[in-house]
């Protein structure tokens, strides 16, 4: 079962990733060949097997106290930050 | 020479001082700058701050402090955070990434003495089994350039068989460890999966990632494992339980240990490559060991199950990157989409970009219920078929891959190719089982790597029998020419 | 009689009030400087990883117990994914399948007075996003993830609700519920809690549901009621003229009273929900659920049941005083210290002062109970005052206002302003023929039949009193010294 390049290009969108037209093509091909092997799991009988999230059976999600323990760092970790300006990390306008 | 010594024999000489960390440092450091260029194994190199951590583990030592890595050089995958160094995950992603905090992993070590030379080359976001996906190129195996190191981990295995450092860390996803520890001629573990904390470890496969050394030995590994090991509540994944005194523990008698052979990792396997792996089980019989046959019917589904179930993780832990924040952003984006789309779009490589997409489609509505969760289904069929295995054996004994290192280059354009090569090492991961890889000989000049499977947090036996093996042979001893 | 119904179902997230997030160690307190509350976990560094505030949990469990939910024995986090800037790991984590709470039900009290039980599909623990700024930026948007990992509590009800008063009904009754529990401040304007309202109208009688148009973060109880009329008419005008209602999200603009539909968020998003890998199963012990249960304060329900059965308070009072705690512990204390004072605990009269003349303060002066410039006890003193017709109802009031403003007690400020009532039959007499006399023709015309001139003569004896009369002893006085007669007289 072959992708499309109208699937690609869907599935790239939802990924916001951009692909070139030169290279929609290469994609286009591999992720088909990437679906082809994991078709492969549809000959395995999985009646009544529950599906495992987690390797390690019989662990539970840990509780942490609601105790305060960060501090402010902003303008260490805003080093990092493409643009920010007072404070606040900039992107392009966003219409609500 | 320096670069021959096991690391407990470096700490003996510490200790005893007739050895300083800052010389040991100085030594490996020109050993990087020599040798590093013709195998691209470290991308970045800290000689500022490893000699002054040397200068740190040196006074410690003067003040009579002992520990088994106090001082000891070490090189770590450039996928755990590094406070104040970059930290690239192979990426342009993160190219200006400089860390604002170290992994837990790399807490540990720190807190443990160990002076940091660098961090090493890998395949982009740990995607990919030859170290090709790298934004800084591939690297190269010591003991043939023209050949891949494997990967994820490659540029920590070529620095730890190249011996630019006494050992390295690495992240086993797939393999990742396992399978250019086997490439390289190196010993190469990846422990229980919740053994070593993931906080810091840039996420990949979150249900799948682990942290683990490569070193010179099972006994080197034994002592790193003992100090990275150990449960951390920051990561709700790590599991509270005593890490045993790995080091300790390495004299396992191997008589009556059970071994199982998986008929499944030997059909197919290349007559040269197969002979070598008997000869290998063939020492652990002569220490006592018994080997008998073993199936796990589910286990050729590892890889699909895998490429639906890493790439799904790995589809949304790689949201994050989408030039806000950190790391790369595109040049005069118009709008949101477009901030987003060519950011990620221009950040990651080909292979990234591929798992993502991957990973989005067997989570889309339509088809999460016939890949993802068939997928999670076959996962523990598989996990299944480990356990009953378990039942009868102490160990499961192979090949740790197919064939020996390939050229670079070769199978680079046919993802699923490069697939293939983790058909031996990724039914470990999705079990969240330990696993090692020891050198077991050579064909055409080439290291193979003979692959030990355990139970959940069987370290210890795992560690114990490599360990026995290679006192009763020298296959970790070689070293690739022009190396030594 | 329209045969149009609506249909409405609310989602509210309420955030809770734990000190730190949900999966983070950051505080949670509001109105912090831009990304001072964000640490590494926040703002989605690579590497970081979730663990579970254990007070979230509980304070969900908490919610869960008091709508007589199912708590769920196991439940898993899952990732929410999609692109927000607001949404720093690109993926929420929110629950899908096996939330903490299951199905519960609430039931409110409607203004014509009947009771109706609405329903509660679920309710889940989730993170909160951050906020995105626009002010004084040009052609940007700035990004303050200090909110971003707040827990929140998603609240869905069944859609049972079919008229924006029920819908209001259940979030005013939802709203006073988790202040109870303490387990959100309600705080509408700081955003700590929020509505979407699911709306559709359909043919009455007919079997299915419409389509339902989502209109989001309404964050007043009249915003909800406006959002969802003008909803219901844009919806029939749609399909009345031959259209389709689309399933879309709209947001509701407040001056121009109206819904939109928003741009942005919404294509058709798929969220390719999956459990999350960074955290375990969460197992829900019996133990855990029994030790939140032992926290369960007297519910809103309980409260106002016990209200208008031992002081004898009709469903609506006792609904009104139970609408929060501080409101029914002050009450009560107003009781107490009335059945301390005359051994009666003057129920009535103490529900009328604390609805109507308290509230119309605390709500002038934008205060809450537990702000109040007059204590129980202060009040009960008044009311004592009322009772023991020291003084009247209207001087009360009065007295009331001076003790809110002077902070002095009611017998103080009687004192010192002199107000005590007039109760001597005999001096209210003398002020009767004063007026009398001093008002010949409204005395002809009220004798020749004009019985509303009663009032004029009241007006008259209160105003000569400064107020003071007794209005009881006024009356029948009055009343017969009008009609010609005497008194009978008890003082000699």
């Amino acid at each position: 079962m072959s992708l499309t390049r109208q699937d690609v290009e869907k599935i790239a969108h939802l990924a916001r990733l951009s692909i070139t037209d030169r290279e929609m093509p290469v994609y286009v091909s591999s992720l088909s060949s990437i679906v082809e092997v994991v078709n492969e799991l549809s000959r395995v009988d999985t009646a009544n097997v529950e599906p495992m999230a987690h390797p390690l059976v019989g662990q539970r999600q840990r509780l942490r106290p609601d105790v305060v323990t960060e501090s402010d760092h902003h303008e260490k970790y805003q080093r990092n930050a493409p643009q920010v300006q007072a404070g606040l990390y900039l992107v392009p306008r966003v219409i609500e | 020479m320096l670069h021959d010594l096991s690391i407990g024999e470096l700490a003996d000489r510490l200790a005893a001082r007739e050895l300083s960390s800052v010389e040991l440092t100085r030594h490996f450091l020109a050993r990087i700058e020599r040798l590093n260029p013709g195998l691209n194994a470290v991308i970045t190199v800290t000689a500022e701050e490893a000699l002054a951590a040397a200068a740190r583990a040196d006074a410690r030592l003067a003040a009579g402090e002992r520990g088994a890595l106090l001082g000891i050089p070490i090189i770590h995958k450039d996928i755990f955070c590094t406070d104040g160094v970059r930290t690239s995950c192979g990426s342009r992603m993160l190219d200006n990434f400089i860390a604002p905090y170290d992994a837990t992993v790399v807490a540990k070590l720190k807190a443990a003495g160990v002076v940091m030379l660098g961090k090493a080359n890998m395949d982009e976001f740990a995607m990919g089994s030859s170290n090709e996906t790298s934004f800084y190129g591939p690297v190269r195996n010591p003991w043939d350039r023209t050949k891949v190191p494997g990967g994820s981990s490659g540029g920590s295995a070529a620095a730890s068989a190249a011996r630019l450092a006494p050992f390295s860390t690495g992240t086993d996803t797939g393999g990742s460890i396992r399978q250019p520890a086997a490439l390289t001629g190196i010993t190469g573990i990846k422990p229980t999966y919740g053994r070593v904390s993931r906080y810091g470890m840039i996420a990949f496969a979150s249900s799948l990632d682990q942290a683990g050394v490569l070193a010179q030995s099972a006994a080197d590994a034994a002592t790193a494992l003992k100090v990275i090991a150990g449960f951390d509540p920051k990561d709700s994944t790590s599991v509270d339980a005593q890490v045993p005194d790995y080091p300790a523990l390495l004299n396992v008698p191997l008589k009556g240990l059970k071994i199982g052979l998986l008929r499944e990792f030997f059909e197919g396997l290349e007559p040269r490559n197969a002979k070598l792996i008997r000869d290998a089980l063939a020492v652990f019989t002569s220490l006592g060991a018994e080997t008998l046959e073993v199936s796990l019917p589910h286990l050729p589904m590892s890889v699909p199950t895998y490429y639906v179930v890493a790439p799904a993780e790995c589809s949304s832990n790689l949201s994050r990157f989408d030039g806000v924040r950190y790391g790369y952003r595109c040049e005069g984006p118009k709008d949101l989409t477009d901030l987003y789309e060519r950011s990620r779009g221009e950040g990651f490589g080909a292979e990234v970009k591929r798992r993502i997409m991957t990973g989005t489609y067997v989570l889309s509505a339509g088809y999460f219920d016939a890949y993802y969760l068939k997928a999670q289904r076959v996962r523990r069929l598989i996990t299944d078929d480990f356990r009953a295995a378990f039942d009868k054996v102490d160990l499961l004994a192979g090949p740790t891959t197919p064939t020996p290192a390939f050229a670079i280059g070769a199978k680079i354009d046919d993802p699923v190719t490069m697939y293939l090569n983790d058909i031996y090492t990724i039914g470990a991961n999705l079990a969240g089982l330990p696993g090692v890889s020891a050198p077991c000989g050579f064909v055409d000049g080439l290291p193979l790597g003979l692959q030990l499977i355990g139970p959940h947090f069987a370290e210890a036996k795992l560690l114990g029998a490599v360990h026995q093996f290679q006192l009763a042979t020298d296959w970790h001893t070689h070293r690739p020419r022009g190396y030594e | 009689m329209s045969n149009w119904e609506v249909v409405i179902g609310l989602e509210i997230h309420a955030q809770l009030a734990t000190r730190s997030k949900i999966f983070s160690g950051s505080p949670t307190a509001y109105g912090a400087p831009p990304n001072t509350q964000a640490d590494l976990v926040d703002l989605a560094y690579p590497g970081v990883l979730p663990v579970l505030n254990g007070e979230a949990l509980r304070m969900a469990v908490k919610f869960g117990l008091a709508i007589n939910a199912r708590i769920a024995p196991r439940s898993i986090f899952a990732r929410k994914n999609y692109f927000y800037p607001d949404l720093p790991k690109g993926y929420q984590i929110s629950q899908y399948e096996q939330p903490v709470v299951g199905k519960g039900a609430i039931t409110v009290l409607l203004d014509d007075g009947t009771v109706k039980s609405i329903g509660v599909t679920r309710a889940h623990l989730e993170e909160d996003a951050g906020k995105s700024l626009h002010e004084g930026l040009a052609n940007a948007s700035g990004i303050d993830l200090n909110r971003a990992g707040t827990p929140l509590l998603e609240i869905v009800s069944e859609p049972d609700m079919r008229s924006a008063k029920e819908a209001v009904a259940y979030m005013k009754k939802i709203h006073t519920l988790v202040r109870y529990l303490e387990i959100c401040d309600g705080n509408m304007q700081e955003g700590s809690f929020r509505c979407d309202a699911n709306v559709s109208v359909r043919q009455r009688g007919a079997a299915k549901f419409g389509t339902r148009a989502e209109i989001k973060n309404l964050n007043s109880f009249r915003f909800v009621e406006k959002a969802i009329h003008y909803e219901v008419a844009r919806q029939i005008e749609v399909i009345e003229s031959g259209g389709q209602v689309v399933q879309e999200t709209r947001l509701y603009d407040s001056d121009k009273n109206e819904t939109r539909s928003m741009r942005s968020k919404e294509e058709a998003n798929d969220y390719r929900y999956f459990p999350d890998p960074d955290l375990l199963p969460l197992e829900i012990e019996e133990s855990l659920i029994a030790s939140v249960r032992a926290t369960l304060p007297e519910l809103p329900d309980e409260k106002a049941s016990r209200f208008a059965r031992d002081f004898a308070l009709s469903a609506y009072d006792a609904g009104v005083l139970s609408a929060s705690r501080e409101m029914g512990s002050y009450f009560e204390a107003v009781v107490a210290a009335l059945v301390t004072a005359l051994g009666q605990p003057h129920a009535k009269l103490a529900a009328n002062w604390v609805m109507g003349e308290l509230s119309g303060l605390l709500n002038r002066d934008n205060l809450e109970i537990s702000q109040s410039r007059i204590s129980a006890e202060a009040l009960a003193g008044l009311l004592k005052r009322i009772v023991d017709a020291t003084i009247s109802g209207k001087i009360a009031k009065e007295v009331f206002e001076s003790m809110w403003s002077d902070g002095k007690s009611a017998d103080v400020i009687i004192e010192e302003r002199g107000l005590e009532q007039i109760t001597d039959a005999g001096a209210i007499e003398r002020v009767i023929d004063e007026v009398m006399a001093a008002n010949p023709k409204q005395l002809a015309d009220y004798r020749s039949g004009k019985d509303k001139l009663f009032g004029f003569f009241v007006g008259q004896v209160m105003k000569a009193t400064g107020g003071k009369a007794n209005p009881a002893q006024l009356n029948d006085l009055l009343k017969t010294k009008l009609a010609g007669g005497q008194p009978v007289s008890f003082n000699a």
